[in-house]
């Protein structure tokens, strides 16, 4: 048996969160990843954020394609729909999903095989259209199910753990999703929760294309001298523009940061991020800086985390569709059917 | 002339023999409509090759007071107007048949045949001393044959020029030239030519209250009416104008008059794999939702087909079927999906078809085809092919019963889980193979599952174990089973006096069919007839099989495929399965199958007859 239910039991006096929820009841199965994979760290912040942020566990659904990054929403939200799809194609079955009801949070947890190599195509277009999502990519650089090849974000001339050296130039999705209009574009290192559950929360708070790619490092494949996706040279090379928290507009988090340069950034559903600028001039809403200042870093062995861009009017699929407030899943035969007499006139203007 | 001229009145076959792009589509199919406003039925065919435009295109029209929609085969009158194909196109007149060519430039003899009748109208030179546009010249000379025809045919040039009305309603500008135009050409014949001439059409009351209508366009109805709110597509011929008319349909039917919301969302998916991904995900969260496609875009859904049949999600998928294998004949007819399509994706698997055989039950069954998809839980295919779907075809009015209420199937909501109902996602709770789903978001704390396409217990929980997975793919053929039951029942019509022979068919071969009956009768035959519109097939097909020494399947594809399924899925002797074939890329005609049945049941009276000697 590979499903792990986890135990009931839980201390009484756990934290409880507006909503009354505890910790637990964001929680999933335990985890069958390897013992210290960075897949699981991301879990961790996925439920400290959707905890911090009172989020109702059943209202989020949750959606992967194959792989390891891919297995992970069996592990949080345990009272979620969850969805496995097929390796590469989560972003169609998200949009679908959300087309079919958007009132929902949609998570899309993807690997970097998954999205920037069989599903770069589908991860383009959710990008382009906009699809109300949290879109993350837990990026290790390899391929963990089959045993550690590379994948199309491991850097050229990083090593495997076999001592093959990678002739391809890397994929940086974070760059990609910049290019592609996603609204929101983040990235952040598995081992740093203190930036990674306030982006997560910010991300799903942002009504349109949130992109994180997260920086996950595979311990039994990718975590060794030579592979640059390691905890130890992602430490190394990290270049965070901010630090943030989000401060919610139905229920407000004060921010405890230390002093420095503070940015207030309301985001499209009323929600504040607050950013404390590490680097005095970058400038969090100009997509094309963002860009320059991304491939810049990474010309310079830099890995730049952070929220790296926000629009200022963001927009959704369903805002360009104009599609009706209401559930499209919701409406019935009388929304719908046109009836007889419709079909009546419909015939006539036939012979 | 040798072997005289055709004569007839209400039947014939004319073509027009065109180039891409010149415009002459809307007078060609105003000819079509004409006829069909003077009474009499007609059966018209685009038959165009994968071009964009400069290369030859056809348009045939077969007028027939008896009612034959099928493709009868062989051309009466030839419209010649493109110089590429005029050695073909005059090649193709039946002996005796008319040919109308541009007479503007003179022309040898020696490019005529002396069995034919040849009519010469200098169409290019009465436009150009009409009209200085060229583009003018070229729109209006489509007219002036049209005008040239009606005299020829002795048509009544008043419905003509209503249907000019109609067809430029809000470009009012545009109706007086047209109609000048059309009198240009009339007149001209009139003067000029000997009219009427032997082929005539002569107002009738064969076409009652049926409707006008392509294929795609119904089904697309078929869709609105079904209550899809979903679609995602990608662009091929010929399915494309499905995916327009849900797009045009729902625009009039579906648009909020006081907000301008949408009650509908239709994607362009970026390829066929995005575009049924999208159905799935909006289908599993609830929503009716359909993708249209053809063979290549099948093969590219093959994964997600898989999913969706083993996960349990529901889908609709309207194949309109074209020449393969391959890019094969894009822009041709065939019915060579079945195969594909019954047992699409890896692993053990089968999926519903349905087969309708005109627009009015792509329509039908469009709609049918959300309520099966829910119930069942699993992807429903609808089987149309480029002859249904790109062409106009008379058929019976479409109806709509309003007391009609949606078949959502086995939705758990919120009260029964909070009454405690167990729900477990993959329990045959009523033992017809089918569980019971919940949308997400139904509830905090019951009912939610996990979706994926690995094994799995009846509580959606994961696992590799090898009973689950046994217990539920023998489910999911309980499951097929059960679909028997719902899915529409073949019609079988038997032969006036008692036969031993049957014929088996399905979808767009129907009018021909029913035609070649006629026709086998007259030689004195009688073939019992079964026609199939859904698979899985009902038991009534192992009967009708049992009850007759040998069964024809007519189908459109090289390899028999619906005679494969039947042999696979009924477990019948294929010796008793007489393969009736037609796989060139054109429609079966009712000749075709009249001959290959004829000759076979001749041949059998022969050898009969020898071995009783």
């Amino acid at each position: 048996m590979t499903y792990i239910a986890k135990p009931k039991f839980h201390h009484p006096a756990l934290p409880k969160n507006d909503l009354g929820y505890t910790h637990r009841d964001y929680e999933g199965t335990i985890s069958t990843l390897c013992a210290g994979c960075g897949h699981d760290s991301i879990t961790a912040s996925i439920i400290e954020a959707c905890f911090e942020l009172s989020i109702e566990p059943h209202r989020v659904a949750k959606i992967s394609g194959i792989g390891c990054s891919s297995k992970t929403p069996t592990y949080f939200l345990g009272n979620s729909h969850g969805f496995n799809s097929v390796h590469g194609r989560m972003p169609s079955v998200l949009t679908g999903a959300n087309l079919a009801n958007r009132d929902l949070i949609y998570l899309g947890v993807s690997g970097d095989g998954d999205s920037a190599s069989i599903g770069f195509g589908q991860f383009a277009h959710v990008m382009r259209r906009g699809v109300n999502m949290t879109y993350i990519v837990e990026n290790n650089g390899v391929y963990g199910l089959t045993k550690g090849q590379f994948s199309a974000t491991a850097d050229r001339g990083s090593k495997s753990k076999r001592g093959v050296i990678n002739t391809d130039n890397s994929i940086d999705l974070a760059a990609m999703a910049l290019q592609l209009g996603a609204t929101f574009v983040a990235r952040s290192f598995s081992g740093d929760k203190k930036q990674l559950v306030p982006i997560i929360k910010a991300a799903i708070e942002h009504q349109g294309a949130a992109f994180l790619d997260v920086i996950s490092p595979c311990v039994a494949f990718n975590n060794h001298a030579g592979s640059t996706k390691s905890f130890d040279y992602v430490r190394e090379h990290n270049e965070a523009v901010n630090r943030l928290d989000v401060i919610s507009a139905r229920a407000p988090i004060a921010v405890d940061y230390p002093e420095g340069t503070v940015q207030i950034v309301e985001q499209h559903d009323g929600s504040k991020l607050a950013l404390r600028k590490l680097g005095a001039d970058y400038e969090i809403h100009d997509r094309y800086a963002a860009m320059n200042f991304l491939q810049k870093h990474a010309s310079e062995g830099q890995i730049v985390t952070g929220v790296l861009y926000i629009a200022d009017e963001p927009q959704d699929l369903h805002t360009s569709l104009k599609t009706v407030q209401m559930p499209l899943n919701a409406l019935g035969e009388k929304e719908l059917c046109p009836g007889s007499a419709a079909l009546d006139r419909i015939n006539a203007g036939l012979r | 002339m040798p072997g005289g001229t055709i004569s007839s009145v209400n039947d014939f076959v004319i073509r027009f023999a065109n180039v891409n792009g010149s415009g002459s589509a809307s007078a060609n199919e105003m000819f079509a409509r004409a006829v069909m406003r003077m009474g009499v039925p007609v059966s018209p065919r685009n038959i165009f090759p994968s071009n964009i435009q400069g290369l030859p295109t056809w348009y045939e029209v077969r007028v027939t007071e008896a009612g034959h929609l099928g493709a009868r085969g062989g051309v009466d009158f030839m419209v010649a107007m493109n110089p590429q194909t005029f050695d073909k196109d005059i090649a193709g007149i039946e002996p005796g048949g008319y040919l109308l060519y541009d007479s503007t430039k003179p022309l040898p003899q020696s490019k005529f045949r002396d069995d034919i009748n040849v009519i010469g109208v200098p169409l290019t030179a009465i436009c150009n001393k009409e009209y200085t546009d060229p583009r003018q010249r070229q729109l209006f000379k489509n007219i002036i044959y049209l005008g040239v025809l009606s005299a020829l045919l002795d048509m009544d040039a008043k419905v003509i020029e209503t249907l000019i009305g109609e067809q430029y309603k809000g470009k009012d500008k545009l109706i007086g030239p047209n109609v000048h135009a059309l009198h240009l050409g009339r007149d001209w014949a009139l003067e000029n030519l000997k009219c009427p001439i032997g082929l005539r059409v002569r107002a009738s009351d064969k076409v009652g209250d049926r409707i006008f209508i392509e294929g795609n366009s119904a089904a697309a109805l078929g869709a609105v009416y079904g209550g899809a709110t979903v679609c995602a597509w990608y662009p091929i011929t010929p399915s494309s104008s499905l995916a327009d008319a849900f797009t045009r349909y729902c625009a009039k039917l579906r648009v909020d008059k006081d907000t301008g919301e949408a009650k509908y969302a239709i994607i362009q998916a970026e390829d066929e794999l995005a575009s049924i991904g999208m159905v799935i995900g909006a289908s599993w969260n609830g929503a009716r939702a359909f993708t249209a496609t053809s063979g290549p875009g099948i093969s590219l859904m093959q994964e997600f087909c898989g999913l969706a049949y083993f996960a349990e999600v529901p889908a609709v998928i309207f194949d309109v079927q074209r020449g393969g294998p391959s890019t094969g004949m894009p822009t041709r007819t065939q019915q060579s999906d079945l195969l594909i399509c019954a047992y699409a994706s890896h692993g053990d698997t089968k999926h519903i078809l349905l087969f309708p055989e005109d627009p009015h039950e792509a329509f039908e069954f469009g709609a049918l085809s959300f309520d099966l998809a829910d119930r069942l839980q699993t992807p429903i295919f609808v089987m149309l092919d480029l002859d249904i779907g790109m062409n106009h075809r008379l058929c019976a009015p479409l109806t709509w019963d309003d007391t009609r209420q949606y078949d959502r199937g086995k939705v758990m909501t919120y009260e029964e889980l909070e009454a405690g109902t167990d729900f477990g996602r993959y329990l045959d709770v009523h033992g017809d193979g089918i569980p019971y789903r919940t949308y997400p978001g139904t509830h905090p704390t019951r009912g939610s599952f996990f979706t994926r396409g690995s094994t799995r217990d009846r509580y959606a929980r994961y696992t590799e174990e090898g009973g689950p997975y046994v217990d539920n793919v023998m489910r999911l053929l309980r499951k097929f089973e059960s679909a028997k039951d719902i899915v529409p029942r073949p019609l079988i019509a038997n032969a006036e006096q008692q036969t031993k022979y049957g014929v088996i068919y399905y979808g767009s071969t129907s009018p021909a069919m029913d035609e070649a009956i006629e026709l086998i009768e007259a030689k004195g035959h009688r073939l019992d007839r079964m026609r199939i519109r859904s698979f899985p097939f009902h038991s009534s097909v192992n009967s009708f099989v049992a009850d007759h020494d040998f069964v024809y399947v007519v189908e459109q594809n090289r390899d028999g495929q619906l005679r494969s399924l039947i042999v696979n899925e009924c477990g019948i002797d294929p010796v008793r399965l007489v393969p009736i074939l037609h796989f060139d890329g054109t429609p079966i005609t009712a000749r075709f199958i009249a001959k290959a049945i004829g000759d076979h049941l001749d041949q059998l009276k022969v050898k009969r007859k020898q071995a009783a000697s």
